[in-house]
């Protein structure tokens, strides 16, 4: 039965993807590029729900699936405006594992008794730092960014094992428990967090000075600069815009988990990188959107939670997943030479 | 380079004409080519040169004319007859066929056979060959034509035509499909045909590629040739643009304005250096002022605009705008203080190709146009909108993506970035490059507009004669540094080019 699964999510999957490209070619706008995104998530939900059944098509395991996306999906949203501007945010992760660090530190969770918003404030100031640095040595430095926040990966996890001396931090902050425990319209806080996120972000890149900045110098950022937009002090904003996104998903996950630990988030920076590309920001910069973002996220959320419905390895889900990715680069190039990019 | 004086002419054709119905597309067109030379015909659209080559190559009959090869009258009765002749034409729209090899492709029509077999062996043993001698051992005999590029598409229409034995190539705007690698490329194998005694006859209506390989060009303008056989090295380009547009010299460029003595000076640079690239570079220019900076290639000309807008970070001296000087190395800066930079490569430093007009447009004023930092892109489409209408940019659609603009249109984007942003102090790197004759002589005329608003303008050309047309002073730049400031009108080509020599002698 297994096997089965497997075929007809890859057969749905490679039906859908290369459609979507068609739209590509005819639709400019970024909504007419998400339908074969939109498509490939239900046909998803579709093969969830003949599997899975009810187990699958219900609102609690809707609500499950949409929990797992929120914490890499706030981290992909940062992760896109950087991708949009033609940089690269590999350090994300490890930078999501400090803050959570930082955050649960024992002197930051007494200092907070009474104001548990503290904690917040930790793990986000920890990301916007992570990413100031990683701003500075990349734009000032003259660092490529593959490599700078590739120093920062590793980096960052060092500080927050020595910073934890490689010890869980217990979160027994009563005020940023309680917080995180509501569940307003019964949908879990953390998920409203992921919403607002993704809802500010669409409009930071699509309606803002900002969000045009960005395409601009992921577009072509020499004539950015030309045109007098200050393109290095842009570059160092997006990776601290990066980090805080790492920083407010860090104190998701550390609501979910409870402890503050130096491993959380490894390997997230790979999951939101897919997500990003998967949802059609170009790798190349230029063009963006946070909308396919989110539907990347979902796609590979779904995707996990369809596999473990079925009890399927996790190897098995990671095969999928490679799959995935490489179809929906496959595309973006196709559709990036039909534009008269040439791929080196 | 070919001696006037020059034997007897491989082709030579008289009062060639042509009609399609009551279309005339050939009205007399005078031409003769030479045994190893390039011989250009320019002109602009619908001006016959698809028709002139269509005759050479046998698909047209002309109605009147003569057609005299190697000294004999000739009948060029289908393209079959133009390959024995030794005429190939190789086409703008390819015509190889997909689905073939490369060596299927350059022996279409003339297999190697013996006794009806192919003899594959020796195809792809020539085809091999063929191919080294263009420079792409690359491309195997046995590769699918359809995988490739445009650009080795091109390759394999030549080595087709090669595989003749041939002693004229036509090639109908060869560069079109090219980038500039690409290009070098194609101009290294037009070299090495004319070498070996073949002509080429390159169509094209770029005239900075004519002044690289031309050696001689006949200008086509209503399906006649104004001027035929003119020595490309005697011939100013100004004169090409007004045969190929059909209006007297002095239409060209517009008439100068008169820059007042005590118009303010809004830009000042001095003593301005850069490493090893340039130093004690020293211009003033006034409101209403073009200055053009003449010198050869590599002389340091756009690495000079670079360094005054910001873009490269001056080692010394000062640029002063209205009387505020600018910090080295900010655009940012320079910018703000009313600095506008066009840059030479407008493609790949000037626009978002992929993005509407309009984002390009208010590449450098859409803050301002933002309220809070929230955009407002209905009130960036009517500006841009207004300054599309001011610029005769047609259609007027704001939204439309630049990349499916023409060269010259692409050039008034820049323009309208700058006009929007109220720009008093402008440098334009090339302005014309890629910019088809007609759309240069409006630009032209833009240029002084602006000026006579009371914008301080410095064009960089690396057409000397461009750069005499247009401005009213004309700085001289020889290895590196500045040589001479003298009135555009008290110069000629030879003026300047005797000041550059000079300068880089002493």
């Amino acid at each position: 039965m297994s096997e089965q699964v497997t075929t007809t999510g890859e057969a749905a999957s490679a039906d859908e993807t290369p459609s979507s490209g068609g739209r590509r070619m005819r639709l400019p706008s970024s909504a007419g590029r998400s339908a074969g995104l939109v498509i490939a998530l239900l046909v998803l939900i579709l093969v969830g729900w003949i599997t899975a059944g009810s187990n699958f098509m219900s609102l609690d395991n809707m609500l499950v699936i949409l929990r797992l996306a929120s914490v890499i999906g706030v981290v992909a949203i940062g992760v896109t405006f950087v991708i949009t501007a033609g940089g690269i945010d590999l350090s994300v992760g490890s930078v999501l594992g400090l803050a959570s660090v930082v955050a649960s530190l024992g002197a930051i969770q007494t200092a907070s008794e009474g104001f548990w918003p503290l904690m917040v404030f930790a793990g986000i100031a920890t990301g916007v730092i992570a990413g100031l640095m990683n701003g500075l040595i990349i734009a000032y430095g003259k660092v490529v960014a593959f490599i700078a926040t590739l120093a920062m990966l590793v980096a960052a996890r060092g500080v927050a094992e020595l910073i934890s001396q490689r010890q869980s931090q217990v979160v027994v902050n009563q005020g940023f428990k309680s917080f995180f425990r509501q569940e307003p319209l019964g949908i879990s806080i953390v998920i409203w967090i992921f919403a607002v996120v993704a809802i500010v972000g669409w409009f930071l890149l699509n309606r803002t000075t900002f969000g045009r900045r960005t395409v601009a110098i992921g577009g072509n950022s020499t004539a950015a600069r030309l045109a007098g937009v200050n393109v290095k002090r842009h570059t160092m904003y997006l990776y601290m815009l990066s980090g805080a996104a790492a920083g407010i998903a860090a104190t998701m996950l550390l609501s979910r988990t409870t402890a503050g630990i130096a491993t959380h988030g490894q390997l997230y920076e790979l999951d939101a990188i897919a997500a990003v590309v998967v949802g059609g920001t170009l790798l190349i910069g230029g063009r963006g959107t946070i909308g396919g973002t989110v539907l990347g996220v979902l796609l590979f959320a779904t995707l996990t939670n369809v596999f473990t419905q079925n009890n399927m390895s996790t190897s098995v889900q990671l095969v999928a997943k490679g799959v995935i990715i490489v179809v929906a680069v496959m595309l973006q190039q196709r559709f990036a030479n039909r534009e008269g990019i040439t791929s080196p | 380079m070919i001696e006037d004086d020059h034997p007897a002419s491989l082709l030579e054709v008289r009062g060639l004409t042509k009609s399609f119905g009551p279309a005339r597309a050939l009205a007399g067109v005078d031409l003769d080519v030479r045994a190893g030379e390039v011989h250009c015909v320019l002109g602009q659209n619908g001006a016959g040169k698809s028709t002139l080559i269509k005759v050479l190559s046998g698909a047209h009959q002309p109605d009147g004319g003569e057609i005299r090869w190697l000294g004999e009258p000739v009948n060029i009765g289908s393209p079959v007859a133009a390959l024995e002749l030794g005429i190939a034409t190789m086409y703008q729209e390819l015509d190889v066929v997909d689905g073939l090899t490369i060596a299927e492709n350059i022996y279409l029509g003339h297999e190697i056979s013996s006794g009806g077999v192919l003899r594959r062996g020796a195809a792809n043993k020539a085809t091999r060959d063929l191919m080294k001698r263009l420079g792409h051992p690359d491309l195997t005999p046995s590769r699918e034509v359809g995988t490739l590029s445009p650009a080795n598409k091109q390759i394999v229409a030549m080595a087709r035509a090669l595989s003749h034995d041939i002693k004229l190539m036509v090639m109908d705007e060869p560069s079109a499909v090219l980038d500039s690698e690409e290009v070098d490329n194609l101009f290294r194998i037009v070299g090495e045909l004319t070498e070996e005694g073949i002509a080429v006859i390159y169509i094209s209506h770029r005239l900075e590629e004519i002044e690289r390989i031309g050696d001689r060009i006949t200008v086509l303008k209503d399906g006649a040739s104004p001027a035929s056989n003119l020595s490309v090295a005697a011939t100013p380009t100004r004169e090409l643009i007004a045969l190929m547009i059909g209006r007297d010299i002095d239409q060209v460029f517009p008439p100068r304005g008169v820059v007042a003595a005590d118009a303010p000076v809004l830009l000042e640079v001095e003593d301005l250096a850069l490493g090893k690239h340039f130093s004690g570079v020293n211009l003033s220019v006034r409101a209403g002022e073009i200055v053009g900076l003449a010198g050869l290639v590599g002389s340091g000309r756009s690495e000079i605009l670079e360094t005054i807008a910001g873009y490269r970070k001056a080692t010394g001296g000062s640029v002063r705008v209205d009387g505020v000087t600018l910090p080295h190395g900010s655009v940012e800066r320079a910018v703000e203080a009313g600095m506008g930079l066009s840059p030479e490569e407008r493609k790949s430093q000037g626009l978002l190709l992929e993005e509407p007009i309009f984002k390009n447009a208010t590449l450098s004023t859409f803050s301002r146009f933002a309220k809070g930092g929230l955009l407002d892109e209905p009130a960036e489409r009517r500006a841009t909108a207004e300054q599309m209408t001011a610029l005769h940019l047609r259609p007027a659609e704001p939204d439309r993506v630049t990349r499916t603009l023409s060269g010259g249109n692409q050039q008034k984007v820049m323009l309208a970035r700058w006009l929007i942003h109220g720009t008093r102090v402008l440098l334009l790197d090339e302005p014309t490059r890629g910019v088809d004759v007609g759309a240069r002589v409006e630009i032209y005329g833009l240029i002084r507009e602006l000026a006579a608003r009371g914008t301080a303008i410095v064009v960089v050309s690396s057409e000397i004669d461009e750069v005499l047309g247009l401005a009213d002073n004309v700085v001289v730049i020889s290895d590196g540094g500045v040589v001479a400031k003298v009135p555009a009108d008290q110069i000629d080509e030879h003026g300047v080019l005797d000041l550059v020599m000079k300068g880089s002698a002493a």
